[in-house]
């Protein structure tokens, strides 16, 4: 899919302090990197469907992916999961997750937690863009 | 426990994905609705006709 944001030819640094604090916030919070660099609409539209997604792959009997299992699948399953940031750090301490995928809708609870975790990622990575001024 | 029937799940699953895509790869609103509006149609779409498409393989 090819992108048509422009790009400047000089990257322009808009703002002070630490320079990935957008990319960080934005992951740890959906959305939290735009609202840190001013964009309170889009910083709330994507904070509204990434958590949404989230916690309806939960709703759904979605499973969480943990660490170290052994199986690829599972671990590719985890980085994804591992985007939703904060989000994912509370399914696993209070256990929403389900272990085992039984049901075609807990299937796709899981690739909704999953694919919002990536979302989260590309979000995270926009809002560092706007914060470093390589996107207007 | 949530349980939408498949296409309300595809409907979901195409309106926040679409959302994000809109808004993260295009600078300007009137191109992040144009996009996500496309992505939208494309996502809905798609599943549209591979599901008429599975459909006529098992006739």
């Amino acid at each position: 899919m090819a992108s048509k944001v422009q790009v400047p030819a000089k990257t322009q640094t808009t703002s002070q302090g630490f320079l990935y604090s957008a990319l960080i916030l934005g992951w740890l919070v959906p959305g939290a990197g735009h609202v840190l660099t001013g964009r309170w609409v889009r910083g709330l539209l994507l904070f509204v469907s990434i958590a949404s997604m989230f916690w309806l792959g939960l709703a759904m009997q979605g499973k969480l992916y943990v660490p170290n299992t052994g199986d690829v699948l599972d671990m590719l399953g985890f980085a994804g999961d591992l985007g939703n940031g904060l989000f994912y750090a509370l399914g696993r301490i209070f256990d929403l997750g389900h272990g085992a995928v039984q049901i075609a809708t807990a299937d796709y609870g899981t690739k909704f937690v999953v694919v919002a975790g990536l979302l989260n990622f590309i979000s995270a990575v926009d809002a560092h863009n706007l914060r470093i001024g390589r996107k207007a | 426990m949530l349980a939408p029937s498949h296409f309300s799940a595809v409907l979901l699953f195409a309106t926040f994905a679409s959302v994000v895509f809109g808004i993260t790869q295009r600078s300007t609103p009137k191109a992040m609705v144009q996009y996500g509006l496309y992505c939208w149609s494309i996502f809905v779409g798609v599943v549209i006709v591979a599901s008429w498409v599975m459909w006529l393989i098992r006739r």
